[in-house]
């Protein structure tokens, strides 16, 4: 029996599964008022899948608002926040649209499909703006690298992200793989696209003209992923039942390769009017917003919709979310054309209603009206709430531990020193991380100018002229821990600073806000301090936050994640040829550190390995990131500089370190004076960078930074030849005067053993083979 | 005119736009060809770009093997049309029983993308007489079945009659017998290859450009063809 | 109608990673005495009608074509009419 509007009419009193489905008493009135009776069962589906935190960003909205209402002005932004993927200019009639989310909870319930998933459908918000995407990147964030449960995720999800990337023909151009305890039974994966077009490809999700047809193309609907977005990104995962695990969405690679070629063929062809792709919520949020941003009323006939099970319910149909589907408007004398198209590419495609002006979302089903509801109050005028906060009892002391020398003994000696750093660089956070990336390919489409392990991923937009774009991703959560508010502005001046050490401008920023309950204040504080941080920083450096994806409920128990608001920021750089790699090349080269080293170690790598958390993280100076910034992209725009790596996680020791085991080239470096080698080498003092000079360019290098106001200190020279005095003939080493010396062998032998050893063995193979069964 | 070089597209190919910028960089004039075509547009050879067409859901190259359009590349490859297989294209000529052999799944089963040494083991073909014989070259390998294996009696007869081309050098990457990283039929006009040359042509954005001469190899050849 | 089983498997001669994969799993989780696994791909082919004749022919040269592959796989094929 279908519950149609009809019969909802006549039976007012028939008891609805509000709670079931998620919905507050509160908000199950509203839904009666907004319709003048009770829902269908349709209807509820709808409203409860799109009023879900997941999609409604009922507790995030009230202060996700600062990125628009401070917004600095800035001409780059072509689209805002509110659609699929926000879109900045970057000259010469390009623009670029890039985008993170989180797929946190399904990864979690099936490592290989949830995160393969996470890839395909951040890739379908970017073509949905008419960009053809050219990179993803991984945030990954897991529990301690060595615990059980770690070993059952981080595989499967390395292997669906690789298996459904590769298999698409994106390059995986870098990402981040963090350990931290706070994940334990909550890993994060966020995935981020990033796309191109021409001004005029730009398009949005609206349903405009009226009489207009609705198309749903791409796979056929199943039961996938039924509920899943509002059981499983809404609700705190309960690990010891697999009886309640939802049915998980499974991703096919191959049909979003044909799905990406027929929508970018489709609509430079000039066929689409409006666009949307089909994510969480399927067909309710597809059909609801392009209504509601369009001439508001549509028309659907859902029992047109192509099926993989025929025993779906309508309500089935509408919550379903079956992965690579897509949904265009398109005018009645193009249709045949799409049609045509579609069958080109092997893509099903059918009409499934049209335009209408009449305000009102209609859904029928065999003839029986099942949905009649206003778009707008489905899609974009859900609860709005203002959940309390306050600061939590524990940050005082939390903040007051500080580590100071008393407080946690450090090394002193030149061999304590030195196994400080062999320790730094094979911990599992800042140990080679080949053992994933060779997993992705980061060579398809032949535009890859940076990858991993490079500071900031880069890809060439344009092969004439040169254009290209950089991005990166950052959070270091445990500063969010010790001060959220500073925490996210770290985060966003990591990825600032890494973006311009590559030679690129910083345009634009995209954010991944994952944070445990907001039912719980303390939660919500942290959320508060930190999107204000954020918008505050990116107001004074002056780039908008273009969009972005909140997560919500990652946590385990009472346990809440540390609040991680990951931070993508793009930038732009006129002729990739001027990009700044990580390696130094040349002998004699001078090696610099840009910036101010303090003792500042509170939330760092080294206090991290010793089991300590404490203190205020590292100070925010945003003039001297901004500082910093420019005259990193004017040296390499000038070609003063051959190589240059952003100092963050493990100080100037590891980067050191990591650049010369990129160039393989050895190098001897000392300690600046009136500076404790120790806080040298291993603070985490933020806006610094290191940048190598040729000879040649040495004084043009330094009169500009002293006529800037940057201080620039040099602490090292490129050498090759190191190997023979210091008792290692033929080998690469670095030295640092009088504390140690050390080859490249030996750093990399350690730098690359950590991750293998946890997860390459005999046991992780079977394990990724169990959930990459039938690739 | 320079010489046409046709490139593949199947459904789920990803390295075609690279074959095809490959194919320009060395001097040539890559023509698009579409699973379905019926014809081959005149070219003078053909590759078979990397991907994973459709879907490799059956096997790799299984299905791609009964495209119209390779119903002619078959055809011709038997009267001299010089022919590169990439990756997928390697798997596809095993398929379609042009080259001797299958590839398998890589032995630790995982994915592997990394910049992989080769020599150079024949230079009697025309992807390769533009090398040097025993030219150790750097390209990218990106495979998940990458593993070329052979009877004793093929792998035999293939050293024996020079049509190994390359083999990988240092650590084997996906567990191929005897370190075959691309072989030729007994023509030599017929190559697959499991690395990818067609990333390593800009050094830009490759490790190297030791891709180049397989593109201007075919460039030389057909110039000196009848 | 007709149900046709074909049972593909990688010849016993071709190293079977995901086999052996599986084989380590089995023995981990207290299974004892595995002596080998091979793991295969099953086709179930549901075919209107019959299956004899010129169908039946053509069915078992594309189980042999299509469906494996012989350099590395065997097959088997079982028809329930």
């Amino acid at each position: 029996m279908i519950d149609s509007v009809n019969i909802a009419r006549e039976s007012p009193d028939t008891e609805q599964p509000w709670a079931d489905l998620g919905l507050k008493q509160d908000e199950y009135e509203s839904i009666k008022e907004i319709l003048g009776r009770r829902p269908t069962s349709s209807e509820l589906a709808m409203y409860s899948v799109m009023w879900s935190e997941h999609c409604s960003y009922k507790s995030s909205k009230v202060h996700l608002r600062q990125f628009g209402d401070k917004a600095p002005k800035t001409d780059a932004l072509l689209v805002g926040i509110g659609e699929n993927a926000g879109v900045v200019d970057i000259g010469d009639g390009w623009a670029v649209t890039f985008k993170v989310e989180s797929h946190n909870h399904p990864s979690y319930v099936e490592p290989y499909q949830g995160a393969a998933t996470g890839i395909g459908g951040i890739v379908r918000d970017i073509i949905s703006m008419g960009a053809r995407p050219l990179a993803v990147m991984d945030p990954l964030r897991f529990g301690a690298a060595d615990a059980p449960d770690t070993r059952r995720v981080l595989p499967g999800v390395v292997a669906g992200i690789g298996g459904y990337g590769n298999c698409l023909g994106l390059p995986n151009i870098g990402g981040e793989l963090v350990f931290d305890e706070s994940y334990a039974g909550n890993p994060l994966v966020n995935a981020l696209c990033v796309g191109s077009m021409k001004h005029e490809d730009i398009h949005l999700a609206s349903a405009k003209g009226v009489d207009n047809l609705v198309v749903l193309y791409g796979a056929r609907t199943g039961g996938d992923g039924i509920g899943g977005v509002s059981v499983l990104a809404s609700e705190t995962f309960d690990a010891n039942g697999p009886a309640k695990r939802p049915s998980v969405q499974v991703g096919d690679p191959f049909m979003e390769k044909l799905l990406i070629e027929a929508t970018l063929e489709v609509l430079h062809a000039g066929l689409v009017e409006g666009i949307q792709d089909l994510g969480g919520a399927g067909i309710s949020c597809a059909t609801s917003e392009l209504a509601s941003n369009g001439e508001g009323g549509m028309q659907v006939y859902l029992d047109r919709v192509l099926l993989r099970d025929a025993s779906l319910s309508p309500e089935e149909i509408l919550m379903s979310e079956s992965q690579e589907r897509m949904c265009a408007v398109v005018t009645p004398e193009k249709i045949d054309a799409f049609m045509q198209l579609c069958k080109k590419w092997e893509v099903e495609a059918v009409v499934i209603g049209e335009v209408t002006d009449t305000g009102r979302l209609v859904i029928d089903w065999y003839g029986d009206t099942i949905v009649d509801v206003p778009p707008r109050s489905v899609a974009h005028d859900g609860p709005v709430y203002e959940r309390p906060f306050h600061r939590p009892s524990w940050q005082d002391a939390l903040q007051a531990d500080t580590p100071t020398g008393e407080r946690l003994p450090r090394p002193s000696t030149p061999d304590a020193l030195k196994h400080t750093l062999l320790d730094l660089i094979s911990s599992p956070n800042l140990a080679s991380k080949s053992w994933v990336t060779s997993q992705y390919d980061r060579y398809v489409l032949g535009n890859t100018i940076l990858a991993q392990p490079e500071d900031a991923g880069m890809i060439r937009v344009d092969e004439e002229s040169g254009l290209g774009v950089a991005i990166s991703t950052d959070c270091n959560s445990r500063f969010a821990k010790l001060d959220p508010y500073a925490g996210a502005q770290l985060a966003l001046v990591e990825s600032y600073r890494n973006i311009s050490v590559a030679g690129a401008k910083p345009l634009a920023v995209t954010n991944c806000l994952n944070f445990g309950s907001p039912e719980d204040p303390e939660v919500m504080w942290q959320f508060a301090q930190a999107t204000t941080g954020l918008a505050d920083a990116c107001l004074e450096l002056g780039i908008p936050v273009t969009g972005g994806n909140v997560s919500f409920y990652n946590q385990t128990g009472e346990n809440a994640i540390s609040p991680t608001p990951v931070v993508g920021v793009l930038g732009v750089i006129n002729n990739v040829e001027h990009r700044t790699p990580m390696a130094w090349a040349g002998d004699g080269d001078l090696i610099y550190i840009l910036g101010d080293t303090a003792d500042e170690f509170a939330g760092s790598e080294w206090a991290h390995l010793q089991g300590h958390l404490g203190g205020l993280p590292p100070k925010v100076d945003l003039p001297a990131e901004k500082l910093l910034s420019e005259i990193m992209v004017a040296a390499s725009h000038e070609g003063m500089i051959t190589a240059a790596h952003d100092v963050s996680d493990g100080g100037v020791g590891v980067a050191v370190t990591e650049m010369a085991l990129r160039a393989n080239i050895g190098a001897r470096f000392w300690i600046p004076e009136n500076i404790d080698p120790f806080v040298f080498l291993f603070s985490e003092s933020t806006a610094r960078a290191i940048a190598v000079i040729p000879g040649t360019e040495e004084l043009r290098f330094s009169e500009m930074c002293a006529a800037r106001g940057m201080r620039a200190t040099r602490f090292g020279v490129v050498d090759s030849g190191l190997g023979v005095n210091s008792g290692h003939p033929g080998e690469q080493v670095i030295v640092c005067d009088s504390q140690f010396t050390l080859t490249i062998d030996q750093l990399r032998e350690v730098n690359e053993a950590t991750l293998p050893a946890l997860f390459g063995g005999e046991k992780c193979s079977a394990q990724v083979s169990e959930s990459y069964w039938d690739q | 005119m320079s010489a046409r070089i046709g490139v593949v597209t199947f459904p789920g190919s990803l390295d075609d736009v690279d074959a095809a910028r490959a194919i320009r960089i060395a001097g040539g004039t890559a023509v698009a060809l579409w699973h379905g075509d019926t014809d081959l547009h005149g070219v003078d050879a053909v590759v078979l770009p990397g991907g994973f067409s459709y879907g490799d859901y059956l096997r790799c190259g299984a299905i791609a093997k009964f495209a119209p359009v390779m119903s002619l590349v078959i055809d011709k490859a038997q009267v001299g049309l010089p022919v590169l297989g990439i990756c997928n294209g390697f798997q596809i000529l095993c398929e379609s029983r042009l080259l001797p052999g299958a590839l398998t799944r890589n032995d630790h089963q995982h994915f592997i993308c990394r910049d992989q040494r080769l020599r150079i083991e024949s230079t009697d073909t025309p992807w390769t007489m533009d090398f040097a014989l025993g030219q150790e070259i750097v390209i990218p390998l990106k495979n998940g079945e990458g593993g070329y294996v052979a009877s004793e009696v093929v792998l035999d007869e293939l050293f024996a009659e020079n049509r190994v081309i390359a083999t990988y050098q240092g650590e084997n990457p996906n567990g191929s017998y005897r370190n075959v990283a691309g072989i030729s039929n007994k023509a030599g006009n017929v190559v697959g290859l499991m690395p990818h040359p067609e990333h390593a042509v800009e050094l830009l954005t490759g490790p190297t450009i030791d891709g180049v001469p397989f593109f201007t190899s075919v460039l030389k050849s057909l110039i000196g063809a009848p | 109608m007709a149900r046709v089983v074909v049972n593909v498997a990688l010849k016993p001669e071709i190293l079977d990673p995901q086999g052996r994969a599986v084989q380590g799993a089995l023995s981990r989780l207290g299974l004892s005495g595995v002596m080998d696994v091979r793991q295969g791909k099953q086709f179930i082919i549901d075919i209107d009608g019959e299956l004899e004749g010129d169908r039946a022919d053509l069915l078992e040269k594309l189980a042999g074509e299509l469906l494996s592959n012989p350099v590395i796989e065997d097959f088997t094929l079982t028809v329930e009419n």
